[in-house]
């Protein structure tokens, strides 16, 4: 117990020495957060959307002037028919339609229910869910001038659809996303890093050389960074609290038991590649190729997996960060319970276990 | 009693292409002093690996204090001491981090065997909280001495602890060896400097992979009889040609103020080469007949090789 | 071939690092065709002076000149006039012989037709007809030395700077690498070499110690031997670096 607190000791010193590191550990999840929120709330401006008026009545025409003079959109082309609107999202002409059935104002005061449908092109599934839910909200905003305050039974229904990518969830997909890859980054690549620097610095050689089990060098590694990849979770969910303002669905014991999981899978598989390597280049090379590469494609953060041909959808049944940010997202944006994910949490255990005994049978209690 | 026994190890990289070690056998005595001698890249870096158990042999066998490199890998790990070529501690922790944390991993405390490191930890004791990074080569190999001692290892492996270090700090360090000799401690050491053979109580000549000689130093010196004469005048470049172009010549290399000229024939008498030299025109010849020193011999042992 | 051109002049040359003086106020005069040897223990301040010296490093106070040139102004043109090797850095391990020295040829700004022609003939001069198109890694660590001192002489430098060209060497490439530094004497090449090994001190024409960052003497190996009454360059070595007060 006493050498196994003494390496404990060892690596938070080598992690404390090591400023540039740890700034770059902590510093980077809260540059991402910023960025990624940055990025989205400016996304929206102007966007070019066009109106598919099969109604053309005093309402269409108003909210038609009322989308245009949003700053949020501007009316760039009017259509005829529902056909245009795909060739137009390929052109990347428009990235969202209103659809204004016929008999629109006619239906709305007669029968105090009217349809409108909204049509985004979710290639790009964050921005595509803002700009629906703007143009909601200047929905919502003209019903009230005609009705007033009052809880009126008149509606006008919006019906919101994606193309491309019809299951999209939530605008804050990014967050979820943000902790997938930064766990994945700090968990893997800096543990095999440090362990790999014991092989190339000559140190790994005199461990060898002594009566201790050479596995204890390897866990007490995980031990630190174990923590840091904890204190980046908090990190991230405070910041998705208060700065992006985040609704935090879910219960959040649960999403940091699930974290806690994933960093064991991300450091048993930075063990597995510390086993594999001998230069700490090349496990910087494998974590961010082989691990970080994955992890942005077949997660479905970036590119929605639905979308990808057969064979790259299997394969993401390969990368424990899909398994992962489907978990977090469930949680956190769906606000799902562990009945929803109990299936994800096995496959991360089972992929755990699997790379931590891979791990173990690699490990070399010799020099080559 | 022997401590450490290698037979016929051989040893070879990269699928056999490359030859670290040619059937090597020798035998080093409990308590023993023991040099192995030879250039960069001869195979003494291999050898030791193999002794302390981080490499396999491809043949042979090797025991050290009775146990099998290859099957009492735990046994062997409890008692030795390695001190690697290359500075391998934790450049990022302290003098004292650094000798607590091995102290630790080898199962013991600093105070525990403190009277073993005490004459070489008072040299830098006064730098104890100073990183391992930031400390001088000679501090450093103290360093990493006093962590291969802590444990008080029968059996010492030092491999090239004296490189680019300065004479001065070669010099304690071979002092320092000699008192760890005195309580008992078997010790190997590997070097590229001739002139620390003298310091050993035997050494193993190795070049090439292959071991040239095991002997005493006087036993090398005496098996190895040449007939050398040192041979120095005004301009010594000119002489070093003149010398290999003459007829009795086996070879002829600088050995610093002097030339060291190898010769055929047994002579004495060093009236022709005087007589040569004078025909050549150099001035100020001083001739002598001399003994080969360990260099000479080891150069002599690389030709016959 | 020595004569009274002057290559190398210092005067009080310092170099300080926040408190600490590594090169203290040195003066010296290296004359062309010297081979002069430049001692010192670990940690004396002999790397300090050499990067000085090498135009690599700027100097706190005092003077240099090298080559002709001046350490603070021209180091630039000091890099060009000089050649440089040490026994860490010296070859591309992983490009072949001739690759090698083209390459560094190639940096000293040799044309072409130049690379093409000294490259063969060093080869040639070097016996090396069959390794020229092997990797250098590959290569006895004797080789790597005398070819990394051939390309450091490629483009005919006024002075090499060789930092412990033999160290781990074996004792009769050692002596061979000495042959060819005698070699580049007798073309004109003014070598400044530093060394562990006390016998090849005694190749110098003059040697220099260096304590604590200053220079303690400066003779040639026969005066010193008299003037600390031992009759090796090794005893003068121990005499004189005993004395250091530096705590490495």
């Amino acid at each position: 117990m006493k050498l196994f607190f003494s390496f404990i000791r060892k690596e938070f010193w080598h992690v404390l020495r090591d400023t540039r590191s740890l700034v770059i550990l902590l510093g980077m999840p809260v540059m991402m957060m910023l960025l990624f929120g940055f990025a989205l709330s400016n996304e929206v401006k102007n966007s070019n959307i066009g109106i598919l008026d099969l109604s053309h009545d005093e309402s269409t025409q108003l909210l038609t002037n009322r989308f245009d003079q949003s700053r949020y959109f501007s009316v760039t082309k009017n259509l005829t028919h529902e056909s245009q609107i795909e060739e137009a999202f390929r052109k990347n002409e428009l990235r969202m339609v209103v659809i204004f059935p016929p008999k629109f104002r006619e239906s709305l005061l007669h029968t105090n229910q009217a349809q409108i449908r909204l049509v985004g092109d979710a290639t790009d599934p964050n921005t595509s869910n803002i700009m629906i839910n703007y143009a909601s909200a200047i929905l919502r905003d003209y019903q009230n001038e005609i009705f007033g305050e009052q809880k009126f039974p008149y509606q006008i229904n919006v019906e919101s659809s994606m193309l491309y990518n019809p299951k999209l969830s939530s605008s804050f997909n990014f967050v979820p996303g943000v902790m997938t890859l930064i766990l994945m980054l700090l968990g893997a690549m800096m543990t095999s890093v440090s362990i790999v620097k014991e092989k190339e610095k000559g140190t790994m050689e005199i461990l060898l050389v002594s009566p201790m089990r050479p596995l204890m060098v390897v866990i007490t590694k995980a031990i630190p960074y174990l923590l840091l990849c904890f204190i980046d979770v908090l990190l991230i969910l405070v910041l998705a609290y208060t700065v992006l303002d985040m609704p935090l669905r879910g219960n959040i014991l649960l999403l940091l038991a699930e974290s806690i999981l994933f960093i064991f899978t991300t450091l048993s598989l930075g063990l597995l590649i510390s086993n594999l390597v001998d230069k700490q280049q090349t496990a910087m090379f494998i974590s961010l190729v082989g691990l970080m590469m994955p992890a942005l494609i077949f997660s479905g953060f970036m590119f929605p997996l639905e979308n990808m041909p057969l064979p790259m959808q299997i394969i993401s049944n390969l990368i424990p960060t899909k398994w992962y940010y489907s978990i977090v997202s469930s949680i956190m944006v769906k606000g799902l319970g562990i009945k929803f994910i109990w299936k994800q949490t096995l496959i991360l255990v089972a992929m755990t276990v699997f790379y931590l005994a891979v791990a173990m049978k690699k490990f070399k209690i010799r020099l080559e | 009693m022997s401590s450490v026994i290698i037979e016929n190890i051989t040893k070879t990289y990269e699928k056999g292409i490359v030859k670290a070690l040619d059937n090597v056998s020798f035998e080093v005595k409990s308590g023993e002093l023991f040099g192995l001698i030879g250039a960069d890249g001869a195979g003494k870096t291999t050898l030791f690996r193999i002794l302390t158990t981080l490499l396999i042999p491809d043949s042979g066998k090797a025991t050290v204090a009775g146990f099998d490199v290859i099957k009492d890998l735990k046994q062997i790990r409890q008692i030795v001491g390695y001190m690697p070529g290359k500075f391998s501690l934790y450049q990022d922790l302290s003098i004292e981090e650094n000798l607590n944390f091995f102290a630790t991993v080898f199962g013991t405390t600093v105070e525990e065997n403190f009277e073993l490191i005490r004459d070489i930890y008072v040299q830098i004791e006064p730098f104890k909280k100073r990183l391992a990074g930031k400390l001088s080569g000679g501090m450093k190999q103290k360093l990493a001495l006093c962590c291969a001692l802590i444990h008080e290892p029968k059996v010492l492996f030092l491999d090239e602890p004296t490189t680019g270090v300065d004479p001065v700090s070669r010099k304690e360090f071979w002092e320092m060896l000699g008192r760890l000799k005195e309580r008992g401690i078997t010790i190997i050491v590997s070097t590229p400097y001739m002139d620390e053979a003298k310091l050993c109580d035997r050494i193993a000549l190795i070049q090439n992979s292959k071991i040239l000689d095991v002997d005493t130093l006087e036993g090398i010196l005496t098996k190895n009889k040449q007939n050398l004469f040192a041979v120095s005048s005004d301009n010594m470049y000119q002489l070093l040609k003149d010398l290999r172009a003459y007829t009795d010549a086996v070879s002829c290399f600088a050995f610093g103020q002097h030339h060291h000229l190898q010769v055929k024939t047994p002579t004495s008498s060093d009236e022709k080469l005087r007589a040569y030299l004078a025909h050549r025109n150099h001035t100020n010849v001083s001739i002598e007949t001399i003994n080969p020193d360990i260099e000479d011999t080891f150069i002599k042992l690389m030709q016959d090789a | 071939m020595l004569n009274e051109e002057i290559v190398i002049k210092t005067n009080k040359l310092t170099k300080t690092f926040g408190d600490f003086t590594a090169v203290n106020a040195i003066s010296f005069e290296v004359k062309s065709g010297e081979i002069f040897g430049f001692l010192g223990a670990n940690g004396a301040g002999k790397t300090t002076a050499m990067r000085i010296l090498c135009g690599l490093l700027s100097p706190t106070s005092g003077e240099a000149m090298v080559a002709g040139y001046d350490v603070y102004k021209e180091n630039e043109l000091i890099k060009k006039h000089i050649g440089y090797m040490s026994q860490k850095f010296s070859l591309y391990e992983n490009l072949t012989v001739r690759e090698n020295i083209e390459f560094f040829g190639g940096i000293y700004g040799l044309s072409r037709k130049e690379l093409k022609e000294k490259g063969n003939d060093l080869i040639g001069r070097l016996g090396m007809e069959k390794e020229a198109n092997k990797l250098v890694g590959s290569l006895p660590l004797g080789w790597k030395q005398k070819i990394s001192f051939s390309t450091a002489i490629l483009h005919q430098p006024k002075i090499v700077f060789l930092d412990e060209p033999t160290g781990g060497v074996d004792p009769i490439t050692r002596r061979q690498f000495w042959d060819m530094i005698y070699e580049a004497t007798d073309a004109g090449i003014t070598i400044f070499v530093t060394t562990h090994y006390m016998d090849e001190a005694e190749y110098c024409n003059r040697v220099s110690i260096m304590v604590d960052g200053s220079i303690s003497a400066l003779d040639t190996p026969h005066q010193l031997k008299e003037q600390f009454e031992t009759d090796s360059m090794e005893g003068v070595f121990l005499k004189l670096a005993r004395q250091a007060k530096r705590g490495e």
